[in-house]
């Protein structure tokens, strides 16, 4: 069938801000969707409210509405913009839940805008536990025995019934979030409180425990001709017990028989035809180990994490294929882009491994709990490909950038047996590196296999791995001969793993591949295991095997090195850069040559970069992409700090790292050339000093004063950075710090004097001489909350002329000191006084807030940078210089945090980083652009109301707060401390609560609103609870002002912009990206 | 499996170098790959893979083991295999022996370490390929054609009897040109009694057995080299309602005067989509054939082109137009590969009640 004609323009609702369980695969799945609708005419309109997307920029959709993912904002969008049609499956359950609300208020009826794809009834039964589970029954397909509850009494009374263990999903909340496993009683009503709390229907799901079973997934599409085919089937390393986002996962599976894949195949096939869904769909099975007893254990009938892994590891594009299907096409009228001329009604074959490891956040998040179960804690992933396990395994573990070369995870050595067999029993981030390290002490696999429950052939394969390596150490390096030389490169032992291994330098290593002439070869992902031919650029290192790939035909080519997995403080938003980079590059006419291992973006689409290579983000594997490329050099300034900490190795290898001399990278990162710098360009630092000694430290201290700033100098990021007060808490700060880090590593310590003033930021392209400026971000928190986590208003709001001149001044003097060519990050704090503006940090790299500035001035900077790197000069390039004019709107960055995911992550605002995404608000005023911020999504701007109030307990109260609270109506409650200042200005509290009474309080659920930065246990009861938990008095006059706004517009960003560009265009429009 | 090098030597010049999985042993025979990820048993148990070399795309082979239930038939034809990244010590519930035992009892020369995906892109540049599994790497293949006599070696001998499972409805006959067991479990199952008879069987031995159908089976080799043997199968289908699958599926069309051809590279694995031109549906096939009935060369008054190969558009399936003759390129009976076509099993036999008596043409 043709597509459906009378379908002209669509609109599409994107997933919002990462979080826990809903990340970057979208911004792949939507702008592949996106443009696969344009590609058929479809005029499209995108609302989605995360800017730090490629699916947000203005090429991939018609009409960008950076607006708020609530019923009352996208009911306007569709006044407005009249869409005949609403494809609603590609902004994850966001999407879904947004969807059905719509559809519930009558939206879609009134305005007949055609629900697409999947139809809205299909979603509900895969949502609704019940609905599932009686048409499953209906069916005769099994599932596990279990029963939705709506108290915990009932929960109990089941549970009776069917016996423990048992498992506990909420309905309707991502990533599983507030499930668990509960082995009795006690644990079930704990899990049953918090999931009913979770689900926004007070719903959970009382199950029958399959745990130990194994996890298996299957990707299936359909049409409306009833068309069905399987995409990919995985297997996921951990049994069922953890969630498929927490499991190592392997694609296709690989300890199922053919009669147990067409089995779970024709049960997927009957599944989704029954459900009538138009499109992707995921479905998860578990599977007896002992026979061939199987059950579903969900559905989800849009494209997911697992689509996105799918299609990834397949190269068979399921979001590109699933808005086709959408429109009416049949898939045996879809091409298969991959080889060109075979159609999408097949099965893809691969002849290769794809393995997956989810990146979790415990590397920030010290004190989180580890244990991974039914409720998600990861952030990202990386994948690898490969032509068998070890080597797979391998790539990935070196993709995660946890510091680690193998499977030997640092300090696992030291643990008793005791608690290794612990260790082995409990699923966490380390289980793997744990059961390596008792396959070192002997262990046996059946062993480990009764404790883990984790399938042989995997464990086989790990061991196979340990002792691979043992009995190569049990040589010197100058021993190994020819035939281990190509074992150790089948199966992806990385150079720096050897040198561990044979104590020599990576350099020795390298040379016995150097003197035999040998380079890593590559394979290509083709969907078809070689049967047809491809073109399809995508390809992975196989070693010692035939090299397929065709050098590229232009004269010249750059590589662009991507950011690896998702995590706090390296975002998608470096996607974004990587992906302006390469396309920068090609527009130039310069080959792109991408390399990443993240399967959930935009920049290991195949589509993006002329080559791209999917492999570690390390020195060596990188150098073997320079090699086979005879690239020109390598940007570095795009993917975050993991393509920065490669610079060094490149150069040093010889490689023409572009950019930025690195030397002078340097600079910006070792604090006493930093400050000398400074002190050389007559710029203020604050005052502050390395210490080598508890002495040193105190006396630094006392010299400075207090409030100091402290922080160990071998960590990046904000970690483990905090804000001392006193003697007292310097010591026990050192304390603490000892007990984690080795004594050898503990010092330098540095400290700064704590300057608690505003801060604010500047993204700058340079290209040695001259600069522009798109604008200043003014961040609402003070400084000493990490500029990732803080609320931040661009332009500027109270900066005078005098103060902008003096930034830009100071930005201008880094820059050509630094000789930076392409990208400047600099953040800046203001003295209280305002007297003086201090530079706090120089980053010589796309930052965080690229995308913000690039979509709301117009100025693409990543596009500018690449053009300054390969040569051009800013003043060419159609831009005024120096510093724009501020834009004549607001945008309003929102960080979003998973707080409620990860149990133990307290959400008090500190200098170490804590959100997973952001958001963003624009409005005419400052007001209506924090409205849209903090009211991002639904329920998330919550009144504060006789009730469910306000609860305030603060150290310090000011005239700003007070003036806010007397402003805006609230009914107030707080400590008693809190209420005594407040007394004091004339604020009356309704009702005063020690801390024990506000967390009974918080239980009941009598609050919306906290602003707490006393208690840890408040916070955590408020996220437990739902209500909006804040830690400083800033962002609550913040969130009291968004809360004050009515008459909220909705409008497009091209028509926010509309004005800007005459302002700071000079002539010249560059080329849309 | 030892850790000698061996070499697969191809008549095209190239060279793949590999270890031994069998003991050694020498071999010739012609190259075709497999692009299913499961069913490395099913595979190597198809007859109609006789006289070939058989390499596995999926590159890790064996994680499951071996058992002796999963059998197509009771020899191992295929003339090799050639993998990547043997399993030795798999785990399964059904696993009763490693795929190294399996090699070895079947006597049959097996390679891994082979770069699978650079031998398959010499199959599909070169598309007929001849080989030897060698201990030498300069020992050519003499091997120049397709065994014409490659059905003898996998049919059986003399007739063979199945009872139903369940009710018996009909009788059905097998002709046998190197049947998979899959399509005799699959006709059992929907309540046949099966007789197998050999390739060579006169068209007055059936009608003593007088069956209600007839099946002409999978098999290998290239049909015009079954020239001889068309007349009976004309006759035979003619007589009775006829299933033609895959090589059968070939042998009627020829009978009928149609004309075959080589594929350039075959289709071999479980992912081909196919269209049923009747229903407009598209269902993922087992396939698993190096040749092909070419479309221009049908008798379109008696014939309709039944199902079609979506991605290369070649003839999957025909139907005669007044006689009760179906026939299909690719193999309902699954094993390896989706069971999406096994209503062709059902609807078969159905159309044999629905008559009610034996339709005599």
């Amino acid at each position: 069938m043709p597509k459906l004609t009378e379908i002209k323009k669509v609109l599409v609702i994107g997933s919002g801000p990462i979080v826990i369980g809903q990340a970057a695969e979208f911004d792949y799945a939507g702008t592949q969707a996106c443009l696969a609708l344009k590609e058929e005419g479809i005029e499209v309109v995108l609302v989605n409210n995360n800017p730090a997307t490629i699916m947000t920029d203005e090429n991939i959709a018609d009409h960008v509405y950076l607006e708020p993912l609530t019923l009352e904002s996208i009911s306007q969008i569709i006044e407005k913009e009249k869409p005949d049609g609403l494809l609603p499956t590609l902004g994850g359950q966001t999407g879904l839940n947004l969807a059905m609300a719509l559809t519930e208020a009558g939206v879609l009826a009134q305005h007949k805008v055609a629900l697409l794809g999947t139809p809205l009834d299909t979603i509900e039964k895969g949502e609704d536990r019940e609905l599932f589970k009686s048409m499953m029954k209906q069916i005769n397909e099994p599932i596990a025995e279990s029963l939705s509850v709506e108290s915990i009494a009932d929960a109990v009374a089941f549970a009776r019934q069917i016996g423990y263990p048992i498992i506990v999903r909420p309905a309707y909340t991502l990533g599983g979030a507030g499930g668990g496993i509960a082995n009795n009683q006690s644990e079930l009503e704990r899990i049953v409180k918090n999931g009913l709390q979770q689900s926004p229907i007070d719903q959970v799901l009382i199950e029958q425990s399959v745990k130990g079973w194994k996890e298996i997934e299957y990707e299936v599409m359909r049409d409306a001709n009833d068309t069905c085919v399987i995409i990919c089937n995985m297997e996921n390393l951990d049994p069922v017990g953890v969630h498929t986002g927490d499991s190592i996962v392997v694609a296709p599976t690989q300890t199922l028989t053919d009669q147990q894949h067409q089995m779970l195949r024709s049960s997927s096939i009957k599944v989704i035809r029954e459900l009538g869904v138009i499109g992707g769909c995921n479905i998860q099975f578990a599977l007896n180990p002992d026979s061939d007893e199987y059950i579903i254990i969900e559905v989800n009938p849009r494209v997911s994490r697992s689509s996105a892994l799918a299609s990834k590891a397949t190269g068979y594009p399921i979001a590109r294929i699933a808005a086709k299907l959408a429109l009416g096409y049949h898939l045996d009228e879809v091409l298969n882009p991959i080889t060109g001329d075979t159609y999408a009604s097949f099965e893809p074959a691969i002849d290769y491994i794809a393995l997956k490891i989810p990146r979790w956040p415990f590397d920030k998040f010290y004190q989180a709990d580890r244990t991974l179960g039914t409720q998600m804690k990861a952030t990202g992933e990386v994948m690898a490909l490969a032509r068998n396990f070890p080597a797979a395994l391998n790539k990935a573990i070196r993709s995660l950038e946890i510091g680690l070369t193998s499977l030997q995870l640092p300090g696992v050595e030291k643990l008793s047996d005791t608690a290794l067999n612990q260790a082995l029993g409990e699923p966490t981030d380390q289980r793997l590196f744990v059961l390596a390290e008792a396959f070192r002490r002997g262990y046996s696999v059946a062993i480990i296999q009764k404790i883990t429950g984790i399938t042989k052939y995997f464990l086989d394969q790990i061991k196979w791995l340990i002792d691979f390596e043992l009995n190569l150490a049990k040589q010197t390096w100058s021993e190994i001969n020819a035939n281990q030389l190509s074992q150790i490169k089948k199966y992806a032992v990385s150079n720096k793993r050897l040198a561990e291994l044979f104590n020599v330098e990576e350099e020795i290593v390298q040379t016995k591949w150097d003197e035999r002439n040998i380079r890593a070869s590559y394979k290509m992902v083709d969907t078809c295991a070689a049967e047809f031919s491809a073109d399809t650029p995508y390809f992975y290192s196989s070693w010692y095997e035939d090299d397929e790939v065709e050098p590229l035909v232009g004269d010249k080519r750059v590589i662009v090195l991507g950011s690896g997995p998702i995590r706090i403080g390296q975002g998608v938003e470096f996607d974004y850069c990587s992906v302006h980079a390469a396309l920068a590059l090609k527009h130039q006419g310069i080959e792109a040559i991408v390399i990443n291992n993240n399967p959930e973006t935009v920049s290991t689409d195949y589509s993006t970069a002329d080559h791209l290579y999917f492999e570690p983000l390390n020195a060596e594997d990188v150098m073997q992409v320079v090699e086979k490329e005879q690239a020109i050099g390598v940007l570095v300034q795009f993917g975050g700090q993991t393509a920065i900490h490669l610079a060094d190795d490149l150069v040093k290898a010889g490689v023409n790292v572009i950019g930025t001399d690195l030397e002078l990278i340097d600079k910006t990162e070792d604090r006493a050339l930093f400050y000398q710098l400074l002190q050389q360009l007559n710029i203020p630092h604050i005052p502050g000093d390395a210490v080598m000694s508890i002495g040193d430290a105190k006396e630094t201290a006392k010299q400075i004063g207090y409030p100091i700033l402290i922080r160990p100098s071998y960590v990046i990021g904000g970690q483990g950075m905090l804000v001392i007060q006193s003697e007292k808490e310097l010591e026990q700060y050192v304390a603490n710090l000892s007990k984690q880090t080795p004594s050898s590593r503990l010092f330098p310590l540095l400290i700064d004097q704590f300057v608690e003033g505003i801060e604010v930021e500047v993204d700058a392209v340079c290209d040695g001489e001259d600069l522009i400026i798109p604008g200043i971000f003014e961040h609402i928190e003070p400084a000493g909350v990490h500029s990732g986590d803080s609320v931040a208003v661009f332009p500027a709001r109270s900066l005078s002329k005098q103060e902008k001149e003096t930034i830009t001044q100071y930005t201008q003097k880094i820059a050509q000191a630094l000789k930076v060519k392409g990208m400047l990050n600099i953040q800046f704090v203001l003295s209280p006084d305002r007297e003086t503006i201090y530079v706090l940090e120089v980053n010589p790299r796309a930052s965080r807030t690229v995308p913000i500035v690039s979509k709301v001035t117009g100025v693409k900077m990543v596009e500018l940078a690449v053009r300054v790197q390969m040569g051009e000069h800013l003043r060419d390039q159609g831009w005024a210089l120096g510093l724009h004019q501020d834009i004549p709107f607001y945008a309003v960055k929102m960080p979003i945090f998973s707080s409620n995911k990860l149990p133990g992550v307290d959400p008090l605002l500190s200098p170490e980083m804590k959100s997973t995404g952001e958001a963003i608000g624009l409005g005419k005023t400052v007001e209506e652009a924090l409205a849209k911020a903090f009211g991002w999504k639904g329920e998330s701007l919550l009144p504060v109301t006789a009730g469910k109030g306000l609860f305030l307990s603060l150290s310090t109260i000011d005239d700003k707060l007070v003036h806010a609270l007397k402003h805006t109506k609230v009914a107030l409650s707080a400590t008693p401390d809190t209420a005594d200042q407040l007394a004091e200005y004339g604020v009356n509290v309704a009702h005063v609560l020690t801390v024990e009474e506000a967390i009974k309080a918080i239980e009941n659920e009598q609050f919306n609103l906290i602003c707490d930065n006393q208690s840890t246990a408040i916070r955590e009861q408020g996220l437990v609870n739902g209500a909006v938990v804040l830690s400083y008095p800033e962002t609550l006059i913040a969130y009291l002002t968004a809360l004050d706004y009515r008459d909220m517009d909705i409008a497009t960003l091209a028509s926010y912009r509309a004005e800007t560009n005459a302002l700071t265009s000079i002539s010249r429009n560059l080329p849309l990206l | 499996m030892n850790d000698q090098n061996a070499y697969l030597v191809l008549n095209t010049g190239d060279v793949l170098k590999g270890k031994w999985l069998s003991k050694p042993i020498e071999q010739e025979g012609e190259l075709v790959f497999n692009t299913a990820m499961t069913g490395y048993q099913e595979v190597m148990t198809d007859p109609s893979y006789a006289g070939q070399i058989v390499a596995l795309t999926y590159p890790l082979i064996g994680n499951y083991g071996c058992n002796d239930l999963v059998k197509e038939s009771i020899y191992t034809a295929l003339a090799g295999l050639v993998i990547s990244t043997p399993c030795n010590d798999p785990e399964h519930y059904h696993s009763d022996y490693s795929l190294v035992d399996f090699v070895d009892r079947a006597n049959i020369p097996a390679l891994y370490d082979i770069d699978t995906r650079a031998l398959t892109k010499i199959i599909r540049t070169y598309g007929e390929v001849y080989g030897k599994i060698s201990t030498k790497p300069d020992d050519y293949p003499k091997q120049e054609r397709v065994n014409p006599l490659v059905v003898e070696t996998v049919s059986v001998n003399k007739m063979e009897y199945y009872q139903a499972n369940g009710t018996v409805n009909h009788h059905v006959v097998v002709f046998d040109y190197g049947h998979k067991q899959s399509i005799v479990d699959a006709l059992r199952s929907v309540g046949c009694d099966v007789t197998i008879v050999p390739f060579h069987t006169t068209l007055d031995t059936i009608l003593e057995l007088d069956p209600d159908a007839v099946v002409f089976s999978n098999g290998p080799g290239d049909p015009a080299s079954l020239s001889d043997y068309l007349p009976t199968v004309k006759a035979v289908a003619e007589m009775y309602p006829s299933l033609g699958i895959c090589l059968g599926h070939q042998l009627i069309a020829l009978a009928f005067g149609a004309e075959t051809t080589r594929l350039p590279y075959g289709h071999r694995g479980s992912n081909h989509p196919v269209k049923d031109l009747t229903t407009g549906k598209v269902m993922i096939t087992s396939q698993n054939h190096g040749y092909v009935v070419k479309d221009s060369t049908i008798n379109q008054n008696d014939w309709e082109i039944s199902h079609l190969n979506v991605n290369d558009q070649s003839v999957e399936g025909l139907k005669h137009k007044f006689m009760p003759i179906q026939t299909i390129q690719f193999h309902p009976e699954a094993h390896p590969g989706p069971v999406d076509t096994h209503y062709i099993f059902e609807d078969f036999i159905q159309s044999l009640s629905i008559k009610g008596e034996k339709q005599h043409a």
